[in-house]
This record gives structure tokens, sequence and C-alpha cells, in this order.
């Protein structure tokens, strides 16, 4: 069987996720559907409390305690053509694991947290090789220093024997990013990975990971709520809030037609260095964003949106609008996704 | 116009010790090496620099939070001047009314056993302690004025911290460190753990505030997009030391230091059509405890030549206020955020 052209890497529809709380079961993320193709960049862009890291958790079930996948799927083709629904496997048990760490690579915010302190760089990436793919330790290990190369750490080979605590932030995200990589994943998930980064340092890791894009083909979901990184990194964009996908699309279409209001509202509300103006102030959005256990009804954004209209917006869900691959969440989604 | 906040030649050291039981200093991290700067009533100054550069270390001992290794900071309160650095403790704890600090994390910097109510009441108790008595009903007229010029409601001030979001924590703090109206405050990344919708609420905010109470800010962030629009002049670290000094103007259109342009150059721009990428720094940040000879740039700089790596250049004024520590400032022909590839939005 050989991976159908047409089959995205990653297509997840309609996924739910609960928390139960004391037997009550809290929507967290509501309908949530995306796609991504060979080579593709999706960057899942949203607020803090929005649902995007727990989104990403749930394509490697790895949701914590009490959170559960409560509908939809998570179809994923490997590069190989098996095609598995991760929403329907375990937490543990040999089919998630097969995928998790080898077929999809994660990589997140904190590397000094993902690694473990007192085992060396190497015996952690090649630890990955051994247990996914039947080698013995010494090709392991020149695997893990290939790859530590390719992703631009000095000395590869030496650097196989030294503490995470000896790398520096950029140089941990790095390894981070070869340990991700060395079993050739057909997805990556990138949630936040240079967050904890200085500028300088960031701009390395993303043009690493567009130069691994290139290279691989691979399909990347990139989570984070960095404007800047999405247009520099992405080809499409969903915008998440308050647990739903509220607008999809092109990345060129969403920062220069974008046509949910709280999208329009994060463009106009970030700082941008070309006008630097004294007295030029960034528009803020009123108010802040909802908590879970207390999600508005109707538009979930219409408490804070310029142009809701009263009673229907918070009233009933808004529809769902989309012109080819440019989707949106809005009663007023029709005239603003007009050409 | 005075100014406000003369700092002259200020060093903060770190002592490295090892051994977990009976430890010894081995040697010093110079955090904050042979700093000057002023500020201006009413001015904001920005510094900005990535971690490591010892941003927050000199703010820190600006307010004698640290105390430094060497050097004088001096305030000037109407007309009077007040020498931080030579005083004694008890002096120290009244000249403090005049500057305080807002921190980054308003999840760790509020007492979550406080109401509000007494999170902003404490430091005018504590003031009393020093001589300005108040009265009860006089300290409720202060903290309820503070907090509605923050945008806190009245009977928000009975709550406790854990009833309020990231942003309204932040407005508590602001708050908490105006109700003795200071003159300078040192804003220490407000709104870096804030998100994108909330930070332009507080950087607005501390706009307002600093109209309306005539505020000085020494203002420290690694966001140089958000620094660009609270600060009048820019200042820009790198380990230990001010590489540029400028008006927001200058340092962003046209810097001076090969730093400052691979700093800008690195700030992701949000426009999929921008031309803009990060010129990539040879290696990695020196480790502060031993910096390079000469320059401390000298290691990553594109331009670096014999000299730089010979000799350390002094941050030295080019014309008009703008000042670098670069060799050849003059000669070199640096992009600024303009001409990397930064398109400016319609200015409203």
């Amino acid at each position: 069987m050989t991976a159908s052209p047409d089959f995205p890497v990653l297509d997840v529809s309609g996924l739910s996720i609960a928390l139960d709380n004391d037997g009550v079961q809290v929507p967290i993320t509501q309908d949530v559907s995306f796609s991504i193709a060979r080579g593709e960049v999706l960057a899942l862009v949203g607020e803090s409390g929005s649902g995007k890291s727990l989104t990403a958790l749930s394509l490697l079930q790895l949701l914590g305690h009490g959170l559960s996948v409560v509908a939809g799927q998570i179809q994923f083709q490997a590069r190989d053509g098996g095609r598995t629904d991760i929403a329907r496997l375990g937490r543990s048990g040999h089919a998630i694991e097969a995928l998790r760490g080898a077929r999809i690579g994660m990589i997140f915010q904190e590397p000094m947290s993902s690694f473990s302190p007192i085992h060396t760089i190497g015996a952690q990436i090649a630890e990955v090789v051994e247990v996914h793919e039947k080698v013995g330790r010494k090709e392991a290990r020149r695997r893990a220093a290939d790859l530590l190369g390719k992703v631009g750490i000095p000395d590869p080979v030496g650097a196989l024997d030294r503490y995470p605590a000896q790398f520096s932030g950029g140089m941990r995200q790095r390894a981070m990013i070869a340990r991700a990589l060395v079993c050739g994943p057909s997805l990556l998930i990138a949630d936040e990975p240079t967050t904890a980064l200085d500028v300088t340092i960031q701009g390395q890791i993303l043009e690493l990971l567009r130069a691994l894009k290139r290279e691989l083909g691979m399909a990347i979901l990139f989570i984070t709520h960095d404007l800047g990184i999405v247009a520099q990194m992405a080809d499409r964009v969903a915008i998440m809030y308050s647990g739903r996908i509220v607008e999809s699309g092109p990345v060129r279409d969403i920062f220069r037609h974008p046509a949910h209001p709280y999208t329009r509202a994060l463009l106009d509300a970030v700082p941008r260095l070309g006008d630097i103006d004294r007295g030029r102030r960034i528009q803020p959005i009123a108010g802040s964003i909802p908590n879970i256990f207390e999600v508005p009804g109707g538009c979930r954004f219409h408490p804070r949106c310029p142009v809701a209209v009263l009673p229907r917006c918070a009233a009933s869900a808004p529809p769902r609008h989309s012109s080819g691959r440019h989707e949106v969440e809005c009663i007023h989604g029709e005239t603003e996704l007009a050409p | 116009m005075s100014d406000l906040l003369t700092v002259e030649h200020l060093s903060v050291r770190f002592p490295i010790r090892s051994g977990a039981v009976w430890s010894k200093v081995v040697g010093h991290v110079t955090a904050v090496d042979d700093v000057s700067f002023t500020i201006a009533h009413g001015e904001t100054l920005g510094l900005v620099g990535e971690s490591g550069s010892g941003k927050t270390s000199l703010g820190q001992a600006v307010l004698r939070g640290h105390e430094p290794a060497a050097g004088r900071v001096t305030l000037d309160i109407d007309g009077r001047r007040i020498a931080i650095t030579s005083m004694g403790k008890t002096e120290l704890r009244e000249a403090r009314r005049h500057m305080q600090m807002i921190f980054q994390d308003p999840y760790a910097s509020l007492n979550p056993r406080m109401t509000v109510r007494d999170i902003l009441s404490e430091p005018l108790i504590a003031g009393a302690a020093r001589g300005e008595r108040l009265s009860r009903t006089q300290i409720d007229a202060r903290v309820v004025d503070i907090a509605t010029k923050c945008g806190l409601s009245r009977d928000q001030l009975n709550r406790f911290p854990h009833a309020f979001s990231g942003g309204q924590r932040q407005r508590i703090a602001i708050a908490r460190a105006l109700v003795l109206k200071p003159a300078l405050v040192v804003c220490d990344e407000p709104i870096s753990s804030l998100d994108v919708s909330i930070q332009a609420q507080v950087l607005n905010l501390l706009a307002e505030l600093q109209e309306t109470l005539g505020l000085t800010y020494l203002f420290i962030a690694h966001d140089l997009a958000a620094v660009a629009y609270v600060c009048d002049r820019v200042a820009v670290m790198y380990l230990g030391q001010i590489v540029e000094l400028g008006t927001t103007r200058q340092v962003y259109y046209s810097p001076k230091h090969p730093y400052t342009e691979a700093l800008m150059s690195a700030v992701p721009e949000p426009d999929p059509d921008s031309t803009r990428r990060p010129i990539l720094l040879a290696g990695e940040r020196p480790d502060p405890a031993h910096p390079p000879t000469g320059c401390r740039f000298n290691t990553r700089c594109l331009h670096a030549t014999e000299t730089c790596r010979a000799v350390m250049p002094p941050l030295r004024p080019l014309g008009d206020g703008h000042f670098a520590a670069c060799h050849y400032a003059e000669t070199l022909e640096l992009r600024g955020a303009l001409a990397l590839g930064a398109a400016a939005t319609a200015t409203a």
C-alpha cells in the first residue's frame, strides 16, 4: 500500500474534547476540523485557553487526567500508506506507541523539562530509534549524531555524550527537534517551539524548520499565538477562539482579508516594527477570554465583538460560511468572504 | 526637560559559588558593566536585550533591589537631588516611595491571601508608619482613586487575586505600584506573560497613566515591536553593556550597532509578504562569566576585525543624542526596521 496523494497526512474532523468535572462533561473544544497535506504547514493560532494545545495533545492521545476526546475523528496517513483513526486508539498500547515519536514527532515549548536531566542527549535521542526500529545501539547513536548535525549542533558526535544542562536553550531546542525527527516522521507537531527562546535564536530555529520541511516534505502543525511567526511559517492558518475554529484559510487570505471580527481584532492588536510613531495606539480587544466554565451562549466572541448583532449573536451559534478554502463562522461571513 | 534619573557607571556583580555545603565564591559574573544613562521627567526609556543581557539586573540595581558593585544613581524630585546609591537603609526605605516596580508575572507578584483593597492599601499603611499619617478614609479614597484610574471597579476591591484574569491582575499590580504616587516606575516585562489581545490594553493603560500622572518609565522588555509603542528612547543591551542608545526612531530606523540590526531582523513581521529575514548570528551568546575580550559582540558579529577582538569600543556619541558602542558606527551600512522589510501601516 502506498500513500494516496489525495489524502492528507492528517485529517481531523468534528473533534471535541471534554473535561470530566465530577461526572459532568465540560466541553473544552467543539467540532474542530482541519487537515494538513504533505509538505504543508498549518498554523493553529489562539490565545491562552483557546484549546489549541489540548487539540495538539489529543492528536497523540496525550491528554491529561480527566480530559478525553468525546467526538470526532483523527485520520492519520503515514508515508507508507498506513491509515489510522487516532481518536479510536487508547492512550497506551502498541498502536499509539508505534505512531508517537516515530511517525508523528512532537516538539514542546520548554526544552528543559522535556529532556531527562540524568541521561545524555545522545542516549535520549538514540532511545527513540531503538524503541521504534530494530537497530542496534551503535546504529542508533550514529543516527542520533547525524540528526544533531542536521539541526546545526556543532560537533554532533561529542554532543551525544553531554547532558541537557550543558546545552544552552537554543541548543536544547535543536536537540529536541533532532529527537522529534530522528525516525523520519510524516507529521511534526510543534507547540510554541520558540516561545521560550530569544528572538535571534528563534530566527535560527524557524529557519531550520523551514529548511527541514523543504528537505523532508514533512507536514507541520505549528501551534502559536504569535502572528508574526504565523505569517512567516504557515501555508494555511486556523484561528481558534474559546474551543472552536472560528476562521481558517490560506495565510494570505487570513492576513489580507480576515473575515472574522476576532481575526481582525487580533491583527489590529499586534504591534508592528514598522509603525513606531509614538501616540499611535494599538487597538486592544475589550474584555477578556472566557473561561471554560462560563462560555457565552450563541457566538462565543459576541460579548467582545464590535459588530455583534444582538440578540441574534447571543441566541444562536453563528453559521459557517466558506468560499473555496477560506471558511468562517460568523453571521457576517457571507459578505466578509465576498472576493 | 531636566533629568529625573541619572545613572553613572553602574555595575552589578553576582558571585559564582561552587560546592553545595561549604560553598566558596570562585568568581564573579558582571551582569551590568559600567552603564550610564539618564531619563528625563515624563520620558520613557526602553531597555531591550535578550536573556542574560543584564536588563533586569540593571532595572533592579536602579532601585537598589540589588546592591550595585559600583556607580551612582541619582533621582531629582522637585529639584531635590536624592543620591540613591549612597543612602542608608532607613533613608532608602523612605526614598522608595518615589520609585516603584511592576513585575512580569502578575500571578506571582500578588499575595493570594490579601484582597485587592488590602494589596493596594498596604503601601500607604507602611508609608504612614514612616511619618505620612493618613486616616482610614483617606487611605480608602486613595485606593479607590488609583483603582479607578487603572480600570478596576469599586466592587472588585473586595475580591482576591485568583478571581482575576492575567490582564486584570496586571492592572492590580500597576495600581499597587502607583498608589504612592512615585515619580519613576521600572516596568520589568509588564506585558510578556499576557495574551496579544490583553497586551494592547495594558500598554495603552501605561501610556494613559503616564499622561495623567506625569510618570517616568524605565521599560524593560524583549519584545521590540511592543517597546516602540511606549518608548521615547531605547537602549539596547548585550552582555551587560549598553551597545546602542537613541530615540526610538534613530535606533529602529537607522541603527548604528550590528547587534541592533540583527535583533530587528529577527522579529517576525505579521505579514506573509514581508521580505524581512533574520540575519543569522554566528554561534551562541558567550557565557557572561567569561565575556570575550575587546568588543563583547565580536564573536558573533559579521563585521568584526582585529581591532574589535582587541579593543573594547566605548559607548560614544554620534550626534543628535544617538550613541553606539562600535568602532565602525560611522562606516557600517546597517539596515533599520523599514529597510529590512517592515511595512509601515497607515498611521492614524
